[in-house]
């Protein structure tokens, strides 16, 4: 401190007066009078802040390494180099190309299949199909909701038709489209379409019951009503718990539509990543079973972190209703 | 809705909007009619278990320019009566009339600016919050008002922030100013600034009663805070609970900050905390 300044405090301040009236309070609520306790008194302090510039080290910038980790990507690519040496160690220690390839041996034949064509229209075949089911999921899944914002028994059905058929797996349900649809794209489209539209809805649904009643109260005082009231209001205000059932929707229609490709597969021309898994499989091209695989993690991961991850930040995190 | 007009007058090229289609309007306008009626309202709402009755049989009167305040203790039906007035409840018993039409359904010509901080559009500007609710001008008029009220605020610098970077006086400013923005015929407000701290709350006071003297706008404010309401209102509706009845009208108009110690302010003073207080001997009621 530079300067203190000291004076005495008033005696018979108020703490005084409340012990007083405190024991006689105390007596009368037929409490054991005790002796208050008195904080002592105290000079009074005043100061100045000192000058600050000869402190030293008020800021430093971090060392180059410490910025580097701070990238949550950089943290990530850490821990899979370190997958892939793992997995390449195991690999030449079992030594068994057929059981467990190696990651160099996996990656040769990724880029073999993706040079030659044949994973990258297998994959497009696949996401084409995944397309179709997502886009018709969401349509029905934004019917579903308006019924159920709009009345009671609406919102009754919503929940009664999720709760049934939300645990239902998809793929189980392929049997079934099989013999109604066919082998064929309308089957695989079938069962995307149950596997996107009862999550998305759920989550939209919740999303709406959330928005705040001022938010409500505001969007009416500007004079909104019906379809104009939802999509202007609702939508955005819930778009936090929409975007969540978008991508469990996607994670949930991706999943099903390999296991699907994978049990039947071939559709017309071209069968998906799935089938290309179960052929090189028969054919125990194991290298490039693996190289399939990951394939299917590639491109969840790119949706994942590249497609959504660009949507939240121009949306959600923008608007600061995520961190 | 003149009024208001004064201050986009150099904004927008002197265009009045004025339309002096009826004589009721002129009437309102010269001050011998009123702009907002309330006529014996009872307003009820339901709780999962009860029906409340928040008022009963409330009636007054608001002319154009006034600063009408609505004061009670919590549960005397202020907010509920702002609410009937905004249009999101209907009365039961009795009819509000804005300039003489009768009052079915929230709309854009009374804004309200609530206490809640989550008023504004997260996704949305200051800029396009202000903009958003504004339809019935042209693109450019409209960015003119919307610039012009963002000022009178003092947000210019922040036009283009979102709401969740600002502070909660900040988004209170730009409630008013989207309020304003709308000029609306009258613009109600809920306890706006009970969410604030009390020296931000001091500010927006001056500010508020600042942006009346340049424009002379027409608001109802809701406060449970007695000082408040005589520093800010010009008329003070005094409301006792359980349900809300009109317990009294008072005038507050020689009433302001500079005579905040004043013997008249305080016996004002004493005279509503009276009122409210003494005779219900309600504890702790007063948020204050």
């Amino acid at each position: 401190m530079a300067v203190l300044k000291t004076s005495s405090a008033k005696t018979g301040g108020r703490t005084t007066r409340r012990a007083a009236e405190g024991i006689a309070a105390a007596n009368e609520a037929g409490l054991e009078a005790r002796p208050l306790i008195t904080p002592p008194e105290r000079p009074e302090i005043e100061g100045r802040p000192l000058d600050a510039s000869n402190i030293g080290e008020v800021e430093r910038p971090l060392s180059p390494w410490e910025r580097l980790i701070n990238i949550s990507g950089v943290r990530r690519l850490l821990i899979l180099v370190a997958l892939a040496v793992a997995w390449q160690a195991y690999g030449t220690y079992v030594d068994n190309p057929l059981m467990f390839p190696t990651f160099v041996e996996t990656m040769t034949a990724l880029g073999t299949s993706i040079l030659d064509g044949e994973l990258p229209a297998r994959a497009l075949s696949s996401l084409y199909v995944l397309l179709i089911g997502y886009v018709i999921g969401i349509a029905l899944a934004a019917l579903l909701t308006s019924i159920a914002v709009s009345s009671r028994i609406g919102t009754d059905i919503l929940s009664t038709l999720t709760s049934m058929f939300n645990p239902l797996p998809a793929i189980a349900l392929l049997p079934l489209a099989l013999l109604w649809f066919g082998l064929g794209i309308p089957s695989l489209v079938f069962v995307l379409v149950h596997s996107v539209l009862w999550p998305v809805s759920l989550n939209t649904h919740s999303g709406f019951l959330a928005v705040s009643e001022t938010l409500r109260m505001a969007g009416r005082n500007y004079g909104l009503r019906g379809l104009n009231y939802v999509t202007r209001i609702l939508v955005p205000a819930a778009f936090p718990s929409i975007l969540s059932g978008l991508k469990i929707g996607w994670a949930f229609a991706w999943r099903t539509l390999i296991a699907a490709e994978l049990v039947f597969g071939v559709s017309s021309s071209s069968g998906g990543i799935g089938w290309y898994i179960f052929e090189n499989r028969n054919q125990l091209e194991i290298a490039n079973v693996f190289a399939g695989l990951l394939a299917v993690i590639l491109i969840g991961l790119f949706v994942e972190s590249v497609v959504f991850r660009t949507v939240e930040r121009h949306t959600v995190y923008k608007w600061g209703m995520q961190r | 809705m003149g009024r208001v007009a004064n201050l986009y007058a150099s904004a927008v090229g002197g265009k009045s909007r004025a339309q002096a289609d009826t004589s009721g309007r002129e009437a309102v306008e010269r001050g011998t009619k009123p702009l907002l009626e309330v006529d014996g309202v009872t307003l009820q709402y339901k709780t999962k278990e009860s029906l409340v009755t928040a008022t009963y049989r409330v009636s007054f009167n608001v002319y154009q320019g006034d600063r009408y305040i609505l004061l009670g203790p919590s549960g005397c039906g202020k907010s509920t009566l702002l609410k009937g007035v905004a249009g999101f409840l209907k009365p039961v018993e009795g009819d509000i009339r804005l300039n003489d039409r009768h009052i079915d359904g929230p709309g854009p010509d009374r804004m309200m600016v609530f206490q809640e901080f989550d008023q504004l559009l997260p996704w949305k500007t200051v800029r396009q919050n202000v903009l958003f609710p504004m339809k019935t001008c042209g693109k450019r008029e409209c960015e003119d008002k919307a610039d012009a009220v963002i000022e009178k605020v003092g947000l210019s610098k922040f036009a283009n922030s979102y709401p969740h970077m600002l502070s909660g006086g900040m988004k209170q400013r730009v409630a008013i100013a989207r309020a304003m923005a709308m000029e609306p015929d009258i613009l109600l407000m809920d306890e706006p600034y009970a969410a604030l701290d009390a020296l931000t709350r001091r500010r927006m006071q001056d500010e508020l009663l600042m942006l009346w003297d340049d424009i002379r706008f027409t608001v109802m404010f809701v406060t449970h805070s007695i000082q408040e309401a005589i520093i800010v209102g010009n008329r003070i509706l005094v409301l006792s609970p359980h349900p809300g009845q009109v317990r009294a009208e008072l005038n507050s108009d020689a009433h302001n900050r500079e005579n905040v110690k004043d013997s008249s302010f305080a016996d004002l003073e004493a005279r509503i905390n009276d009122m409210l207080f003494a005779e219900h001997a309600v504890v702790g009621a007063q948020g204050e």
